[in-house]
């Protein structure tokens, strides 16, 4: 019978949901590439940071060459905004309308990602694992289309606050922070950590950026008979209160923000012997410490360094940072599959389960749902022993 | 002005009027920006280029701007469109009162405190006793408004029409106070004040009121610049803002309407074609344009456009 082959075929394609999961794109993919767009300061007063956008670009050229992701090349067209938020909303809407990215990714700053927020919900396109520690892009309800990556300020602050409670239930709290939504959010964490026992912190005292040292506030935790000093600083106040701190003989258990870890420009202006017994946390390897010299991931690292971005600093953590959080939008492109629509690409990037790239300290995970969009919530404590950072303990956090 | 003039003015207008027809979006957009920026350097012009106050700190009148409309809508729930007079009339003040002491002050003096205030006007903004106002390093995030009387055109769009009719009545305003009794006053200031005082034009008030009416425009721009970026943070008015528009002006042209408009399409679109030929160094490539720029046309766009038109006219009429 002529019928019968048709049926087959008929029964075939009905029976199999994939012969019909065709490939689906929104604008900005097709078969042969998916088009990324993003904003850095490649110039101006955060151009330090410039060299994020670098790594992450180098990233996606050795991806390219060793045959793209599933089989599409990644196209990544990045723009300078000076760090300025108009000139962020110019240059999204030239990715996003001109250029038809699929989505936009690694936005750095809170003010730019601020400016930008309402137009990339409205218009639904992702604006994916920004490079801010601001807790507010972890609000699916609101911002469906937003999501950090980087553990976010109120968690570090938390992770503070157990290991007090854990450690020192008696302690006496003194906070140092900078009078803004960044020393605001650590400040937050670190009352929600500590629960009931706020009343544990006997002094909190602010500064302004514009503020010439922090001194005076130093004298007045000092007074106020505090033994546990949280640092929410940026490296240049935080080199000042260490030293402070140690030359008024105050000498508290001293916990200083991730923010300010960076050994060559916060421990080394303070003075390495005024540093000894910090108490910090990290969740990434640093390339120049000398424990991961032999690390496989690291001596990876180096390799695509050398091979894709030559010009880059080895030193910087900042590299590592771009390399890795790359790795983590490359495992979302990969699980999005042939389905390259943007609301795909925002379910994936809420559906990492345990996700891990190898550059993270050991231990820490990538888990986020639907209703928890802060990527790594876990960090490791460290304690600087006078020459580097050692880890100590568990993982903290989720 | 002359029939000519007119009819090509119209014309002008007719075009800016379908541009919005005719590209996307995101073009729009731009030239929404353009229009903004032509007038802030319109308000500088009327200070620096006819007056002749170097001001390095015009960025500040704009951040002022841009915040009165910020706050107004957000905090007191305002339309958009209320926030310019408001916005022009705090600048206009502001400017004045800066001025009166700035009367002191002579050339690069005068230079020097403008910038003093283009610095430190960030830090203000961040300052923790005005938070409650400025929303601090987090800034004011503002809702674009919608076209009125269900126009078939979007949001863009109808900004873009809005933003040209104020430009509209801004640049006819500047054109009216200069080419009469007080533009010649602030023209005659910048080429030789003691004469002008010994004419018996009162100097002091004559400057004053050109830093007010400067800061005014510059803040309806900061206001219109605002509402289209929807968003101000203090990060988005460094001192650089200052320094671009004073290149916008030179560029444009100095002491002249029309400079204006040529300065805005320059720092806004220069910019951008800079970044395209090298990702690496766009400042560069910026410099170069910019060398490029004063080495070609000594007098600004404005001045090599009319250069240009002249040395027609004389060839026709040779014939």
């Amino acid at each position: 019978m002529k019928l019968a082959p048709i049926a087959a075929m008929l029964a075939v394609a009905l029976a199999s949901p994939a012969a019909f999961a065709q490939k689906k794109y929104d604008p900005g993919a097709n078969d042969k590439e998916i088009r990324v767009g993003n904003t850095n300061p490649y110039s101006g007063p955060a151009s330090a940071y410039g060299t994020i956008g670098k790594a992450i670009g180098a990233y996606w050229k050795m991806v390219n060459e060793q045959g793209g992701i599933n089989g599409r090349k990644v196209v990544w067209i990045s723009y300078d905004d000076g760090y300025s938020p108009p000139k962020t909303v110019e240059m999204v809407r030239k990715l996003v309308e001109q250029d038809q990215v699929l989505m936009v990714f690694q936005t750095l700053g809170t003010p730019p990602n601020t400016a930008i927020q309402k137009y990339m919900n409205m218009k639904k396109v992702p604006q994916s694992f920004v490079a801010t520690g601001a807790t507010k892009w972890n609000d699916p309800r609101n911002f469906p289309w937003t999501i950090g990556w980087q553990p976010n300020y109120q968690t570090e602050g938390r992770i503070y606050a157990q290991h007090i409670l854990q450690n020192n239930p008696k302690a006496k709290i003194g906070i140092l922070y900078q009078n803004d939504d960044y020393g605001k959010d650590y400040l937050k964490g670190m009352k929600d950590g500590l629960g009931d026992k706020v009343s544990m912190i006997v002094k909190e005292v602010s500064f302004e950026v514009t503020d010439p040292t922090v001194d005076s506030q130093i004298v007045q935790l000092q007074a106020s008979g505090a033994d546990t000093f949280f640092n929410i600083t940026t490296p240049k106040f935080a080199a000042q209160a260490i030293r402070k701190a140690y030359d008024t003989g105050w000498k508290p258990t001293h916990y200083l923000n991730n923010v300010s870890t960076s050994i060559a420009s916060v421990l080394k202006p303070a003075g390495f012997e005024k540093s000894v017994g910090l108490i910090s946390t990290q969740y990434l390897k640093d390339p120049a410490d000398e424990q991961w010299k032999d690390d496989a991931s690291i001596k990876a690292w180096r390799a695509f360094m050398a091979k894709y971005y030559p010009e880059g600093n080895v030193a910087d953590g900042s590299n590592v940072y771009g390399y890795t959080v790359a790795q983590t939008l490359h495992q979302v492109l990969k699980q999005s599959g042939d389905n390259l629509t943007r609301a795909n690409v925002m379910k994936q990037a809420a559906a990492l389960k345990g996700y891990r790239a190898e550059t993270m300290l050991p231990g820490i995970r990538i888990t986020t749902d639907a209703g928890d969009f802060a990527p790594i919530e876990s960090v490791q404590l460290i304690r600087f022993d006078g020459t580097q950072w050692k880890r100590f303990g568990q993982i903290m956090g989720k | 002005m002359s029939r000519r003039q007119l009819i090509l003015n119209a014309l002008l207008l007719l075009a800016a009027c379908a541009l919005p027809l005719v590209v996307s979006d995101y073009r729009v957009f731009q030239f929404n920006l353009v229009l903004v920026y032509a007038i802030a350097l319109l308000g500088l012009n009327l200070l620096t280029g006819y007056n002749g106050q170097i001001s390095l700190g015009h960025g500040a009148f704009y951040a002022i701007g841009a915040y009165c409309a910020a706050i107004l809508m957000d905090k007191y729930g305002v339309p958009y469109w209320a926030t310019l007079p408001v916005a022009g009339a705090v600048c206009l003040l502001a400017g004045f009162l800066f001025g009166l002491p700035a009367l002191r002050l002579e050339g690069l003096y005068l230079a020097l405190a403008t910038f003093a205030l283009g610095v430190s006007l960030p830090a203000l903004l961040k300052y923790h006793h005005l938070e409650k106002w400025t929303g601090g390093v987090q800034g004011i995030v503002i809702a674009k408004p919608d076209p009125p009387f269900g126009l078939p055109i979007n949001s863009d769009q109808w900004l873009y029409y809005f933003t040209l009719a104020v430009a509209i009545v801004m640049f006819v305003l500047a054109w009216n106070l200069l080419r009469g009794r007080v533009g010649r006053a602030l023209v005659a200031i910048r080429d030789n004040h003691i004469a002008t005082e010994a004419m018996g034009v009162n100097n002091a008030m004559f400057k004053s009121l050109a830093f007010g009416v400067s800061a005014m425009y510059t803040g309806v721009a900061g206001a219109l610049g605002a509402i289209a970026i929807q968003y101000v943070a203090p990060d988005s008015f460094n001192i650089f803002l200052s320094i671009v528009f004073l290149v916008g002006i030179v560029i444009g042209g100095l002491a002249s309407i029309s400079g204006a408009i040529y300065g805005a399409l320059f720092i806004q679109f220069v910019p951008n074609i800079a970044d395209d030929i090298s990702k690496a160094a766009p400042w560069a490539i910026f410099g170069i344009f910019l060398l490029g720029f004063v080495y070609v046309m000594p007098m600004g766009i404005a001045g090599a456009v009319r250069m240009g038109l002249a040395r027609l006219q004389r060839k026709a009429q040779n014939k």
